[in-house]
């Protein structure tokens, strides 16, 4: 399926920039929820398409912006790889584009690294409508500037993606799934203490009486790491890394708002009020809780770290945790930087960006 | 070439005046001004390019790197930030009219977290003394340069290094969490944290590779990793280049990620092994060694899949390493490769690109034949996993000339990697040695962009001027030259 938009694009933006006509970017939609309420005409992407480039032996893969997340992992599990940072799909027909301009990534996060890890290079359109291309399709690259990264989980404010490349990896040989009954306290002591030690873990959460451990990798190294952990095999059917991911797990069934708050996988459990799922061995967690934001983040912030409203609440408000004044004014110098007329989803990050 | 970009900046003070300044809150042998005290700092790792810095300061303090900025910013002086000065690509070459900021004494561990597996540490740490102060936690810091001995951890940050691990670990931008930067204005700003992820832009992705010119790095959190249970190298001699670029491709293609892989042409093998006696064969046309690393069943495993690949991709003999000592004697003769080809030429130029793995031995045998096209013989040993290239051209800078043919074959070897859907540079850095090749892999539209991006930190162009990415007018009159006469000449360097 071949569609080239980019002059069209090319175009649109151009106008817009000329205008001051501030544009929405979206693919398939499938994370509208996330961020604040998008303002602008939308940007008419629906299908930036064209062939997938993808080199099983060289671990890249590159597509337009618009290609199916489901399409492309389809390919690559073909050749037995995969995106080894699991992102989210959050519903049918998610976009590679969509993907990495929200820059989320699953359970493997903590031990095979996050989206922008895996990104190498980017085309883009910046808000003036020029077309520029940073990183590429290799292993290691310095030249320049870290455009390419800079612009994953930008959430399009910087530029439009219209092509992407990834780094792939090889799918593990085996992968086991052990669940123990423990409590958030130990929990948190317990992965974080595995963790620390050469096991082949890939994936480590706690929904408050039991802590799921994911081995990845050879038969017989996942089952020596099995018996030094124990606990009971879970079946494959039960997909619970699936049902977190995908926020499937029946945790997140419900209309109270829902926060990710984000600190250092060790932090002993917060004195936060709302039923809450740990991810990432403890550096994400789920929050369901309807307290007032500014003192969750000022809690949060104690620990280093940050709250994101993820979905449901007020998508006016600070959806983000507030920056400190000197960050706030390199992302407003960024901004401008890359799109001077404030075009790309304005407001989409906070008021000012 | 830089003297241009300097003039541009009116410094608003003169030396004498900044020296009082500094002095101020500086004790005395922290602020070095005479050229007998500043002469070492004339050169990094580059040390074709030399030049004795105006003003040489080293701060002890956070607080102090934000003072000194301060005074830069308010009398518009220049600043160029310096770890160990062992970079590859003349990022720390100083300027005659500005300071060099050293940052060696700002070399605390200030804590290693067992449980959430990190070490905070000031710029000026060295890179292995990280792993020393993780290891009595069963931890160590991934990335390793071939400098980790000396490099630091801030320089590191600063060119995003990589190192022979880096196959299967990542480079700098994967291994750390949060930096605390000065900006030119003075101002600390904490970028990244100790989760996994922060708020807005990814700035620590930004920061990381950005050559110093984006802010100054006052403090690193850096991942550490479990040490692996157990690590094994595997060493494969072939009769010919192009069958060993092979077998790169089939163990990556076989979905194994060694720890590392790497390949030596004769040359190098020769060369390291009358240097450090490794054990390598030396009438063989190139060799590899894989490591391989993880726990002891999943090692056993994958070496057993390795030989085979490496038999089928038509290796002439597979070893494995005996014991830990025999490892460590073939990592020897790698890791010496360099100093070695040292031994056998007056001089050596190493070069730094990254090309698709599958043209590995294509480009190795358009490389030969520039070699003998140029009369300068050429070293490959590399990161072949990465497809990251080190070719090192040998010369003599005392043969009149011979710096210059050696320049531009270097520079006809980094336009090859483009050529092939490469870069120019893969951890080395662009600085100042790569600046021309800058305009060759980007338009000047992105050119463009890059200088808008510098200004949203330093609007002034204080900090590394001159150093990264070219001006427009650079590439302009690069692109002259490169059409009409084919060479580039460099007349602004000065011979050594």
């Amino acid at each position: 399926m071949s569609n080239d938009l980019t002059s069209e694009l090319q175009q649109q933006i151009s106008e817009a920039y000329a205008q001051g006509t501030p544009l929405q970017i979206a693919g398939a939609g499938t994370k509208a929820f996330y961020g604040r309420t998008p303002h602008g005409e939308p940007l008419s992407r629906g299908a930036h398409r064209g062939r997938n480039k993808y080199s099983p032996n060289e671990h890249v893969n590159s597509a337009p912006s618009c290609t199916p997340l489901a399409e492309i992992e389809a390919e690559l599990a073909t050749h037995n790889q995969m995106l080894a940072f699991e992102p989210p799909h959050f519903g049918a027909g998610a976009t590679l584009g969509g993907t990495v301009a929200c820059g989320f990534s699953g359970p493997r996060r903590p031990y095979a690294g996050a989206a922008r890890d895996f990104v190498l290079g980017t085309k883009i359109l910046n808000g003036k409508g020029e077309l520029l291309r940073f990183g590429g399709e290799v292993m290691k690259n310095v030249a320049g500037y870290d455009v390419a990264r800079l612009m994953t989980g930008a959430m399009g404010a910087l530029g439009v993606l219209l092509e992407v490349s990834l780094k792939v990896l090889p799918r593990p040989a085996v992968e086991v799934t052990l669940r123990k009954d423990l409590d958030e306290s130990r929990a948190l002591k317990a992965m974080n203490r595995w963790s620390g030690l050469p096991l082949p873990l890939s994936a480590a959460a706690c929904d408050g009486e039991h802590m799921f451990i994911r081995l990845s990798g050879s038969t017989k190294g996942v089952k020596a790491a099995g018996q030094k952990i124990g606990g009971d095999v879970l079946a494959e059917d039960e997909q619970i890394w699936e049902r977190l991911r995908e926020h499937r797990h029946g945790f997140f069934e419900s209309a109270t708002p829902l926060w990710r708050v984000s600190v250092a996988p060790g932090t002993a459990p917060l004195a936060l009020r709302g039923k809450s799922l740990l991810e990432w061995n403890g550096a994400l967690r789920w929050l369901k809780s309807t307290d007032d934001a500014t003192s969750m983040r000022t809690l949060v912030e104690r620990h280093g770290g940050h709250a994101t409203l993820f979905r449901g609440g007020d998508r006016d408000g600070q959806v983000f945790h507030p920056l400190p004044p000197g960050l706030m004014q390199i992302h407003e110098n960024l901004k401008r930087a890359f799109d001077p007329a404030c075009i790309l989803n304005p407001g989409r990050w906070y008021t000012q960006l | 070439m830089q003297q241009s970009e300097q003039e541009t900046i009116a410094r608003r003070i003169s030396r004498e005046e900044l020296v009082r300044e500094l002095r101020r809150f500086l004790r005395d042998d922290a602020v070095l001004y005479a050229a007998e005290d500043t002469r070492p700092y004339e050169c990094d790792g580059l040390s074709a390019y030399r030049r004795v810095p105006w003003l040489v300061v080293l701060p002890e303090t956070t607080a102090q790197v934000q003072r000194i900025a301060r005074l830069c910013f308010e009398n518009n002086v220049p600043l160029v930030a310096r770890g160990a000065g062992t970079g590859l690509s003349g990022g720390a070459l100083p300027l005659e009219n500005g300071i060099l900021l050293n940052l060696a004494r700002l070399s605390g561990v200030l804590e290693i977290d067992p449980l959430n597996r990190t070490a905070r540490v000031e710029p000026g740490v060295r890179n292995l003394a990280i792993s020393e102060a993780a290891a009595p936690q069963g931890l160590y810091y991934a990335p390793d340069p071939s400098s980790q001995i000396a490099c630091t951890i801030g320089g590191n940050v600063a060119e995003n290094s990589g190192g022979v691990h880096c196959l299967k670990y990542g480079l700098t931008v994967h291994n750390i969490l949060q930096l605390k930067v000065v900006t030119i204005e003075g101002e600390l700003l904490t970028i990244g944290s100790s989760a996994l992820d922060s708020p807005g832009f990814d700035l620590l992705a930004l920061m990381t590779g950005s050559e110093g010119m984006l802010g100054i790095i006052v403090e690193i959190t850096v991942k550490l990793l479990p040490q692996p249970e157990r690590a094994q190298v595997v060493m494969a001699a072939f009769g010919d280049v192009t069958s060993a670029g092979a077998a790169v491709a089939e163990i990556i293609g076989a979905g194994i990620i060694p720890a590392g892989l790497e390949m030596m042409d004769n040359l190098a093998i020769r060369a390291a092994e009358d240097f450090v006696h490794a054990g390598y064969p030396v009438d063989v046309a190139a060799i590899l060694l894989c490591e391989l690393d993880g726990t002891n069943d999943e090692v056993s495993e994958q070496i057993l899949l390795v030989r085979d690949l490496l038999l089928q991709a038509g290796a002439t003999e597979v070893r494995t390493a005996r014991d830990e000592q025999e490892r460590l004697r073939f990592w020897q003769g790698r890791k010496a490769a360099f100093p070695a080809v040292g031994r056998i030429a007056p001089d050596y130029y190493c070069m730094d690109g990254t090309i698709p793995r599958g043209r590995l031995a294509e480009v190795l045998n358009r490389i030969a034949e520039m070699s003998r096209e140029y009369e300068l013989p050429v070293a490959n040993v590399f990161h072949a996993g990465d497809g990251n290239l080190h070719p090192l051209i040998l010369y003599d800078a005392n043969t009149p000339g011979e710096l210059e043919r050696t320049e531009e074959l270097g520079g006809k070897i980094l336009e090859l990697c483009v050529e092939v859907g490469g870069t120019i540079t893969g951890e080395h850095g662009v600085g100042v040695e790569k600046i021309n090749q800058m305009c060759v892999q980007f338009n000047e539209q992105e050119l463009q962009q890059f200088h808008a991006l510098k200004s949203a930190f330093d609007a002034r162009g204080l900090l590394n001027p001159g150093k990264a990415i070219p001006t427009l007018a650079r590439c302009a009159e690069f692109g002259a030259m490169h059409v009409h006469h084919g060479k580039l000449p460099h007349p602004e360097l000065e011979r050594f």
